[in-house]
């Protein structure tokens, strides 16, 4: 059995509950279990670097520091801690004396962090780590003919490793085809959802997103999937309010990766944390999960 | 040391180059006084030693006191070691008793205390003379040239060079992987900046070549085996089977209109059309025999079909051929194999191959040509729509450190071409995004401006993102350019009907195969390396091997042609020598020694040692040796040595830069 440090990061506590849900189902059914580290803290979100960059540096790296004990890799769902894991891993392990300072803080916590962590996205261990093939054998309700848009967003290959596509990765894709749905061409997929644009430029970001929105519809998508709890937010939440500022007229279902997945997969909707959309899935996509039972 | 030499020193000023920092008169009087027990019988300073009267100078000493050897305190003697040696030559001196000692690039330019760049020119002055005591005088090795040239690779420069080496009445091998000569060139329409339609000046080459009874054409053919040294290698060239018979194939054509299979033609259409499994890739080619691509073809597949033997006048089609191993000798080599096209796939964002109407610079030639798959005519993907608005993208692949970091070279000009056939053929609304117009050429700059005049628009920045994502009105099917205009500061989504990539110039995918073959070398970026970037831009380092044109990096037909032009007036020279004097600094084995461990087989940069099966001996053939040294250090058994860097020579130089060979000093140096 396979096994990861989990990192579910502070939104899947309460606000993305239903990608915290889908996400332990899903890999349980793969065989893969996602042990919750022990007393986490907030991986900086999106802010925090601008305000305060060795503090920032230093609370993930606290993280890092409690995975490292476990001695297993350390996966993240959220895109935002997750980048912020990688690169604090990174510029760690470029810059001695960046580390020297971290482990000086650190030692008040009795923990040491020695650069030995290897840091997953969540969608890395389903496209990565396990095999299409695998994925296909748990599939009992294909999705077919449900045609999804891959929303990447644009932290999820930040920074760039090795030669990896930045621009037109066909991970996402690989996934959602192994579960019998068809991924569209969503040629926005990597573009930024506005992250937390949102708070300080409000009309900038609701023009990404309506982009993003109205890009799913050109391509005629069923739902957006999305990796993020960020971009769920912002491309699901925010919906109205981009019907209002731009007179459009925006109803479109976004949803987890994990939650099709779990879907195609057999799992109860309600285990997945269906049910709780701000804008609700079409009844096909249920439907589709169901038809075969 | 049983005869005391008699050594003269002569330190140059260099004008300030040296004298500005080293104190050059004290250190030629501290060589004749402190260095006269190692046999030093004159020393003396001079503003230019290389200057005639400076070589004077030394050669009148070397009469007057009898010197049997000369220290010269200058410059590298990657300048001027030829030159003192001459100088030698000339008073009867052996050459190599001449030993060159670096106080310029070794002291005044890299030092700025005058004080101790004064020091350390005397304790370098001091290695030298203690080492040119142990030089010997040596011969040159003398080896005849062998008159033929060979000639890889049939593109404009490998044309211009083998026509310029058979008309000077001498045998040249061309060799040329594809079915026909021609390369890059035979595939445009139009050259910049003169316009000129590039068939009408390239086929009467072609055809002299074709016809040149000094020119032995081998196309369908590669290099199999390279062996032996300048002057003297032997070449085995695979000629692939074309499974027609040349002797009787007259050219006529009926074969490849018979013949029912279709290929999609990557090579020489880009992709953009078809041709059959027998082909000639153009109606101009020369040869003007087809070849049966086997991959392809029917009866190589199922084992039926044989319509172009049926249909054949002359029963000239021969499945049954086999690829012939010839063997040549040929005195020199010229590598011409050009480049290949930077793949415009990997920019993803740019999207070819995803986005149809995105088009690389290779595919516009194609459809510009009233030749190609569309007779001239500028269209879309869909075969039939002119464009209305066409965006032309530069440095695509180039001046990117993702990529390839240097500048293409030809990418402006090309895309200034496109610009004007676009508006030329559709009268479309163009726009060209560039980082900065390169175009350095002659009548290059003014193709510029008339393209100016012709209205295309110039946008200064580089395109972040070629895509569908159509958002606003009017941009319904079209492609958005998204790019930053930095010249006013906007961000612009520009959308077009066709965007055309111009992508930049790559080294061959085989480049660095060929290069060893051949015993010479690539940079970083992949291009074959010339000896000299400035001085010697056709020869390399191994005797005998030339390059020219695109093959030793991005240039232009013109500069394509002038070095053809170049490596074979070098390669003329040479012929017209008829034998050529190698240095005669180069390793020997002693075979007693040699325990047979062939570990200096390996090591050898230039291929220079083999190995005797029979006395389990290694050999290194002087004329292949460069004299670099590594397999004298590699050797385990010690039993290779490099004249000119004996054991004896190396550590006495090291003995005099301690200044151990001074009795003063020996004292003051702690035991
Ligand atoms: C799209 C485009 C447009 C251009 N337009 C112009 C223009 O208008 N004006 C201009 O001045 N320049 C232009 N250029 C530049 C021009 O193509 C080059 O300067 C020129 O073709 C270089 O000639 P070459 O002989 O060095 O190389 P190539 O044309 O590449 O010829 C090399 C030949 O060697 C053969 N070969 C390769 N490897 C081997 C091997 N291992 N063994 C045997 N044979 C081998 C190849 O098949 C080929 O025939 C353009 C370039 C591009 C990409
Ligand atoms: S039909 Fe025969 S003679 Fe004519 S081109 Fe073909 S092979 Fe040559
Ligand atoms: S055998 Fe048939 S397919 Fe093959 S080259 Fe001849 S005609 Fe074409
Ligand atoms: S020639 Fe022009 S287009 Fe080509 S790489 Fe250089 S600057 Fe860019
Ligand atoms: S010195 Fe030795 S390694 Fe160098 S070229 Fe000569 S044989 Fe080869």
């Amino acid at each position: 059995m396979k096994e990861y440090a989990y990192f579910p990061g502070c939104s899947l506590e309460k606000m993305a509950v239903s990608y915290h849900l889908s996400a332990l189902e899903t890999t349980k059914k793969l065989g893969i279990k996602l042990k919750e580290l022990e007393d986490w803290n907030c991986c900086g979100a999106t802010t925090y670097f601008y305000i305060d960059e060795l503090l920032a540096y230093t609370l993930c790296a606290r993280n890092l520091a409690i995975a490292e004990k476990t001695g297993l890799d350390v996966v993240a769902p959220c895109s935002a801690c997750y980048k912020n894991m990688y690169f604090t891993a990174a510029h760690l392990k470029k810059d001695a004396d960046l580390a020297e300072h971290v482990n000086f803080a650190l030692e008040e916590d009795n923990l040491q962090y020695n650069g030995n962590v290897n840091i997953k996205h969540l969608i890395e261990v389903f496209a990565q780590d396990v095999s299409a093939e695998e994925i296909k054998s748990k599939v009992t309700r294909p999705l077919e003919g449900i045609r999804v848009a891959p929303y990447y967003g644009c932290q999820i290959v930040r920074p760039q490793k090795e030669k990896e596509d930045v621009e037109q990765p066909q991970f996402f894709e690989g996934i959602l085809s192994a579960i019998g749905a068809t991924p569209v061409n969503y040629p926005l997929k990597m573009r930024c959802c506005g992250g937390s644009l949102i708070i300080s430029s409000r009309t900038a970001a609701l023009a990404m997103v309506r982009n993003l929105l109205q890009s799913a519809v050109d391509s005629q998508a069923t739902v957006i999937a999305t990796a993020c709890p960020m971009c769920q937010v912002n491309l699901e939440c925010y919906q109205q309010q981009v019907n209002q500022e731009f007179g459009t007229n925006f109803s479109f279902p976004v949803l987890y990766f994990t939650q099709l997945i779990g879907l195609a997969f057999g799992i109860p909707p309600k285990k997945l944390g269906i049910g709780k959309e701000f804008v609700s899935i079409a009844p096909s996509l249920l439907r589709a999960g169901q038809s075969k039972d | 040391m049983e005869k005391k030499e008699k050594i003269g020193v002569y330190v140059c000023h260099c004008g300030t180059n040296i004298a500005g920092v080293v104190n050059v008169g004290e250190v030629s009087t501290w060589a004749a006084e402190n260095l006269k027990d190692q046999g030093v019988v004159v020393s003396r300073d001079y503003k230019f030693m290389c200057s005639s009267l400076g070589q004077e100078l030394i050669q009148k000493d070397i009469k007057e006191y009898g010197l049997t050897r000369v220290v010269v305190a200058a410059c590298s003697p990657h300048l001027h070691e030829a030159t003192f040696r001459n100088a030698c030559k000339g008073a009867d001196l052996n050459p190599y008793l001449c030993e060159l000692v670096s106080i310029r690039e070794q002291a005044s330019w890299v030092h700025t205390d005058k004080v101790a760049a004064t020091e350390k020119s005397k304790a370098l002055i001091s290695g030298g003379v203690s080492r040119v005591v142990y030089n010997e005088p040596l011969e040159p090795l003398y080896v005849p040239i062998h008159p033929a040239t060979l000639v890889v690779g049939g593109g404009i420069s490998g044309i211009q060079a083998a026509l310029e080496i058979a008309d000077a009445g001498y045998r040249v091998y061309l060799v040329e992987r594809e079915p026909s000569i021609g390369g890059h060139m035979a595939q445009f329409d139009k050259t910049f900046p003169t316009l000129d339609c590039s068939a009408c000046i390239l086929t009467p080459r072609m055809v002299q070549v074709g016809s040149h009874p000094n020119i032995t054409l081998l196309t369908y053919s590669e290099i199999e085996k390279v062996e032996g040294y300048v002057g003297n290698f032997t070449v085995s060239i695979r000629k692939r089977a074309r499974s027609v018979d040349e002797a009787t194939c007259t050219g006529c054509g009926i074969c490849w209109e018979k013949c029912p299979k279709k290929v999609v033609d990557n090579v020489f259409e880009a992709g953009m059309g078809n041709r059959k499994a027998i082909y000639v890739p153009f109606p101009q080619a020369v040869p003007k025999y087809p070849v049966i691509d086997r991959e392809n073809c029917t009866f190589y597949i199922k084992g039926t079909c044989k319509a172009c033997e049926k249909f054949c006048p002359t029963e000239a089609i021969n499945f049954a051929q086999e690829d012939e191993i010839i063997n040549v000798e040929v005195g020199n080599v010229i590598l011409a194999t050009g480049y290949d096209p930077f793949d415009a796939r990997r920019i993803t964002q740019y999207g070819y191959g995803r986005l149809a109407n995105v088009f690389t610079s290779l595919e516009f030639e194609r459809l510009s040509n009233a030749a190609g798959p569309t007779g001239g005519n500028i269209v879309l993907r869909d075969g039939k729509t002119v464009p209305k608005v066409v965006g032309i993208v530069h440095c695509v692949g180039s001046r990117d450190k993702n990529y390839n970091e240097y500048c293409s070279a030809i990418c402006c000009m090309q895309s200034l071409k496109f610009a004007h056939l676009v508006h030329e053929r559709t009268g479309a609304e163009i726009y060209n995004f560039y980082i900065d117009i390169r175009a350095p050429g002659k009548g290059y700059e003014e193709f510029y401006h008339r393209l100016l005049d012709e209205g295309t628009h110039f946008v200064r920045g580089k395109v972040a993102e070629i895509s569908d994502a159509v958002r606003l009105p009017g941009e319904e099917g079209k492609l958005i350019i998204q790019v930053e205009d930095t010249l006013t500061g906007n961000q612009l989504r520009v959308p077009v009907d066709m965007a055309i990539l111009s992508a930049g110039l790559e080294p061959r995918r085989d480049a660095k195969a060929v290069a060893k073959q051949f015993g010479i070398s690539c940079s970083a970026d992949g291009w074959l390396i010339e000896r000299h970037p400035k001085l010697d831009p056709v020869a390399t380092v191994t005797e005998g091997i030339y390059i020219a044109g695109c093959v030793q990096g991005p240039k232009d037909i013109p500069a394509s042609v002038a070095q053809g032009a170049a490596a074979a007036a070098r390669i003329l020279g040479k012929i017209m020598q008829k034998e050529i004097a190698l240095e005669p600094i180069r390793a020997s084995i002693k075979e007693e020694q040699c325990s047979g461990c062939r570990i200096c087989n390996n090591v050898c940069p230039f291929n220079a040692i083999l190995f005797h099966e029979d006395k389990m001996v290694s050999e290194v053939n002087p004329a292949l040796c460069q004299g670099c040294g590594t397999c004298v250090a590699a050797c385990p058994a010690g039993a290779i040595s490099g004249t000119g860097f004996s054991n004896q020579q190396i550590l006495s130089q090291i003995e005099g830069l301690m200044l151990l060979n001074i009795k003063s000093h020996k004292e003051t140096v702690p035991a």
